[in-house]
């Protein structure tokens, strides 16, 4: 299989299989956990102002009171690495493209000179929070396989998509599979493993949030 | 003696639910709930991180409920939770965790890990994995009606003593009164004080209340093991006493975990709404001065500071009111850092006062307390949790720190004039 | 027409100087340095004509019809007299038997030492019925003239690669040059019609310095094949500032934009097509308004459509709806299983007394 074949494979049946897996992985993962369901709160409620499931939702994305100044790194560098990836995935406009594909839905895209600064200070983010996860004793002692896995596959499509655009280790077309590729196993491997917070962390903030509205604590 | 590893799994199954399954797998390992609980600030030992204190609780839930650990179960690839293991983890659940909820306010995926923790604890108990001073506070409140030992002789000893001291009749079992007063027994005991301040707060505001003889306690160690069974059995008895005086509301007194085990999981426990209110003595007091009928004279002019009581603000939403009543007779109170909901738990709640194994970590554990009062350098602390007060002094013995400390509700009370008028005539 | 080229070209009126320019200019499109071009200039008109075979297999005539399309027919016909192109049935005058002895004499009178073009893909099935010539297979005829060439120029992507008859199905079993001949020097040199001027330049690389050019790993002459035409695409700055025509004559299009989105295969595409264009430098595809085809790459035609961008499914994701359907049954079946397992386990629900708390 030469180089051109490779890429036409990503973008045909390989594509296909990855995009087939991540549907049905997420709509079972997700029956699978929301069904569980939960008992109504029996007890009187308090209404606070700014206290809500919704409330949380969006503040818990910014840091409580205190941890900021304990675990820099963990903010500051989940806040670029998060932030980093979601220009490079959404403004590069041949990712736009595929989205259009797929969705039928598109926007204007980013000059590539500024895709590519993103996609650098993307990947500086992550080397520094592997760095981080290997040095701090906490995130050492809670780390598994697969918190080291599936940074290896987040970091990959960032790293070699930024190669092919590049022109780095491997010639072009080479590259762009390679890169293809990645997001594939991206998106085979997410919905079954911590990767799925990306869909869960919704629930999960606003089931927080509504406990403690209910209590009237603002969280 | 028939608590089994089978039982304890059996009850982890019945209360995993969505929320639980959504935060295990919403887990990103970043280790900020371990920076959130002062038993790992204080000691640096991951192991105190609060989602490691849960991993048992993980794996019984990924084996149980999700398809891939069902299959890995079967082919012989997941390691079952064994009873040497909960046996190892009875420290990290109970002895290192004072259900204070910091945990649960910074997870950034939202996990909130003290639900996770007191529904663990119903498991730990019911395989017989609690530890023996909180067991013991258990069987005493079930079986002689309090947590201390203390029966309503003695109760009645100290209505006795408030109406001679001060003057006031405490009423008791008195149908149709506004207001059910409850008290832990640690008031009883130690600061029976609140008693007093009740009665000079009700007799100012013109309130009916009353205490009642088969329901006076309100702590309750059910929570504290996390056995929801055992805490229905002792907050039923308000429950039935409330309804059989027929008050309107309940006053949970300053004890931290009789305010949650009866504010918000008193309903859940018995399974039906309740007829009546509950509040918090802080809350009622915060009532009665925006209405007007809480009237106080004088000031107190030393430097005082506040620690909230972690079941009282941060878990129980009661978070302005102890400001506002601090100003309300205090000229020079400062606040200390991080305080309100996100303030420092005092290291006691959660049954882990009742461990005695567990005092050199608690000890060690407080001195992120200390660092919060070395920079504020107050005269008096001031809290509104009984057993946030016994902690907290004899923490401070422990480090020789020369550091009273005293109870809100006792403190508006010294302020009110003794000749005060009624608002209203006492029933 | 033996001889020294350069009285040729004195006979048809090129001077000297004329000649030398043209050597220079194909020495630097070469990236050769200064003094290849006189090397170039002095072999070429010194040499010796060599034999050179032209085959034509399963192909279109496209190939023929470019070179013979050069920008300067004057000289590129000049070149042609450099060499002698002893067989080539398109151009050749001779037909039937007569065409078949020149073959044959080219062959004996040169053995191992004439060059063999190839343009068109070689069929294998039916055992190479597919394309005879005088009713002998491609097949056969590849290996047979093949023995005693010096070196194989495939010219064309179907020489190179396939081309058009190996796409999908294949139903003639086409295959490459390189797939049959193991044992020779093969130059490809690919392209849905290849450029003229890539054509003669390989040659002239050959007769000058008496071997083939520099050869990347699908066997293309680095020389113009190294780069790729999204690097040397003067639409490129467009790319990068995100300016992209959607349609074929939108503002987009007609302000000269970008043709990404329209299926242009100018990143994954090697060719000289950018720098030295078509018809003499006229025009090129892109510049036309038409995205790259990437006709000079293996397995083009298959690549997932022409108007398909790079970055868009080659096909059309069939398996997303089922995939979906099977993921939500899988998820609902177990939460029948889920809520099965606690419901047994709430019924299950002993009462624990005080006594329960010990083990």
């Amino acid at each position: 299989m030469n180089e051109l074949q490779l890429l036409t494979w990503v973008r045909g049946p390989g594509l296909n299989i990855a995009v087939g897996i991540f549907l049905l992985g997420v709509l079972w993962r997700l029956f699978e956990i929301y069904s569980l369901g939960r008992k109504k709160d029996l007890s009187a409620p308090r209404h606070a102002a700014g206290a809500s499931g919704l409330h949380t939702v969006f503040r818990r994305s910014l840091p409580p009171p205190g941890l900021l100044k304990r675990s820099p790194v963990s903010y500051i560098g989940g806040y670029i690495f998060h932030i980093g990836l979601a220009i490079v995935v959404f403004g590069f406009a041949p990712h736009i493209l595929l989205v259009k594909n797929l969705t039928g839905l598109s926007w204007p895209g980013l000059p590539s000179q500024f895709i590519d600064l993103a996609a650098v200070v993307t990947m500086a983010a992550m080397v520094v929070m592997l760095v981080d996860r290997i040095n701090k004793p906490v995130k050492r002692f809670l780390s598994t396989f697969e918190d080291w896995f599936t940074w290896a596959v987040t970091f990959l499509p960032v790293l070699t998509g930024w190669m092919a655009v590049q022109h780095l280790l491997l010639p072009y077309t080479t590259m762009l599979a390679v890169h293809i590729l990645s997001v594939e196993i991206l998106l085979i491997v997410l919905p079954f493993t911590k990767l799925f917070h990306a869909f869960t962390l919704f629930g999960s903030r606003w089931y927080n949030g509504r406990v403690n509205g209910h209590k009237g604590v603002p969280v | 003696m028939s608590a089994t590893l089978e039982k304890g799994i059996r009850v982890l199954k019945e209360v995993i639910d969505a929320p639980i399954a959504s935060y295990f797998n919403s887990c990103v390992h970043c280790g900020l709930c371990a920076e959130a609980c002062l038993f790992y600030t204080e000691t640096g030992d991951p192991k105190y991180t609060p989602i490691h204190k849960l991993e048992p609780l993980r794996r019984v839930y990924e084996q149980e409920y999700t398809l891939l650990g069902r299959l890995k179960k079967m082919v012989g690839l997941s390691k079952p939770v064994t009873d040497g293991e909960l046996d190892e983890w009875q420290e990290l659940v109970y002895n290192s965790c004072t259900l204070c909820g910091r945990c649960s306010a910074v997870c950034p995926v939202g996990n909130d890990l003290v639900y996770m923790v007191r529904k663990f604890r119903e498991g730990m108990s019911a395989s017989g994995h609690a530890p023996a001073g909180i067991k013991s506070a258990v069987i005493r409140t079930v079986t002689i009606g309090s947590p201390m030992g203390v029966k309503l002789p003695a109760v009645q000893a100290q209505m006795k003593h408030v109406e001679e001291d001060f003057g006031l009749p405490i009423p008791l079992d008195v149908e149709g009164a506004e207001y059910l007063v409850v008290l832990s027994s640690m008031e009883i005991i130690n600061f029976p004080e609140y008693l007093a301040a009740v009665a000079k707060i009700m007799h100012q505001a013109g309130k009916t209340w009353t205490l009642c003889s088969t329901a006076f306690e309100a702590t309750n160690a059910g929570i504290q093991i996390g056995n929801s069974d055992l805490a229905k059995v002792i907050v039923s008895r308000i429950v039935e006493g409330a309804e059989k005086l027929k008050v309107k509301t309940v006053i949970s007194p300053e004890c931290g975990h009789a305010y949650t085990a009866l504010r918000w999981e008193g309903a859940n426990l018995i399974g039906r709404p309740f007829t009546f209110e509950v509040k918090h003595i802080i809350e009622v007091l915060g009532e009665f001065q925006q209405q007007g009928l809480l009237k106080t004279e004088g000031f107190e002019t030393d430097k005082l500071t506040f620690h909230d009581p972690c079941q009282l603000v941060r878990r129980g939403g009661v978070i302005e009111q102890p400001r506002t009543l601090m100003n309300l007779v205090a000229k020079n109170f400062v606040e200390m850092p991080d305080a309100g909901y996100m303030n420092w738990c005092c290291g006691g709640g959660g049954g882990a006062s009742a461990i005695e194994e567990g005092e050199a970590l608690r000890l060690e554990a407080f001195k992120k307390k200390k660092s919060q009062f070395e920079a504020v350098k107050p005269d008096r602390v001031v809290t509104a949790c009984a057993n946030c007060r016994i902690v907290l002094e004899e923490s401070l013995e422990h480090y020789q720190m020369d550091l009273p400390v005293i109870g809100l509700t006792e403190m508006i009370a010294e302020h009110i004039p003794d000749n005060a008028p009624q608002a209203a005539t006492q029933s | 027409m033996q001889g020294p080229l350069i009285d040729t070209l004195v006979r048809q009126g090129v001077s000297r100087r004329t000649f030398l320019k043209y050597c220079a200019t194909l020495a630097s499109m070469m990236a050769l340095p200064p003094s290849a071009g006189l090397a170039m200039a002095e072999a070429m008109a010194a040499s010796r004509r060599p034999s050179v075979i032209w085959l034509p297999f399963q192909e279109c005539t496209g190939c023929t019809e470019s070179i013979t399309r050069s920008h300067s027919p004057t000289i590129e016909g000049m070149i042609f007299d450099m060499i002698s192109l002893d067989y080539q049935e398109t151009l050749m005058a001779a037909a039937g038997f007569q065409a078949e002895e020149a073959l044959h004499n080219a062959m004996k009178d040169n053995y191992g030492k004439y060059l063999l073009i190839v343009d068109g893909s070689i069929p294998l099935g039916v055992d190479g019925a597919y394309s005879c010539i005088g009713g002998q297979s491609n097949l056969e005829m590849l290996k047979e003239v093949g023995k005693g060439a010096a070196a194989i120029i495939a010219v064309g992507s179907c020489a190179s690669f396939g081309g058009i008859p190996k796409a999908n199905p294949n139903p003639t079993g086409a295959v490459s040059v390189s797939d049959i001949i193991k044992d020779k020097p093969i130059v490809n040199i690919p392209g849905c019609p290849p450029i003229p001027v890539v054509m003669t330049g390989v040659l002239a690389h050959y007769l000058t310095f008496g071997k083939l050019p520099e050869l990347d790993d699908k066997g293309r002459p680095k020389a113009f094949f190294g780069e790729t035409i999204h690097d040397r695409c003067y639409r490129r700055p467009f790319y990068d500032q995100g300016k992209f025509a959607k349609t074929f004559d939108d503002e987009g299009a007609r302000n000269g934009w970008c043709l990404f989105e329209l299926g242009c295969k100018g990143p994954v595409t090697h060719n000289a097509c950018a720098t030295i264009k078509w018809n003499g430098g006229t025009s090129w595809p892109v510049e036309s308004g038409h995205g790259c085809l990437g006709c000079s790459e293996p397995d083009f035609w298959d690549a997932g459509g022409f108007y398909k961008a790079l970055s868009v499914p080659a096909d059309p994701l069939k398996i997303g709806a089922v995939a979906a359907v099977v993921g939500a049954g899988a998820g609902v079946a177990v939460s029948f299983a889920n809520r099965a397992k606690k419901g047994a386990a709430k019924s299950a629900h002993e009462t624990t007394t005080l006594a329960d708390l010990e083990k």
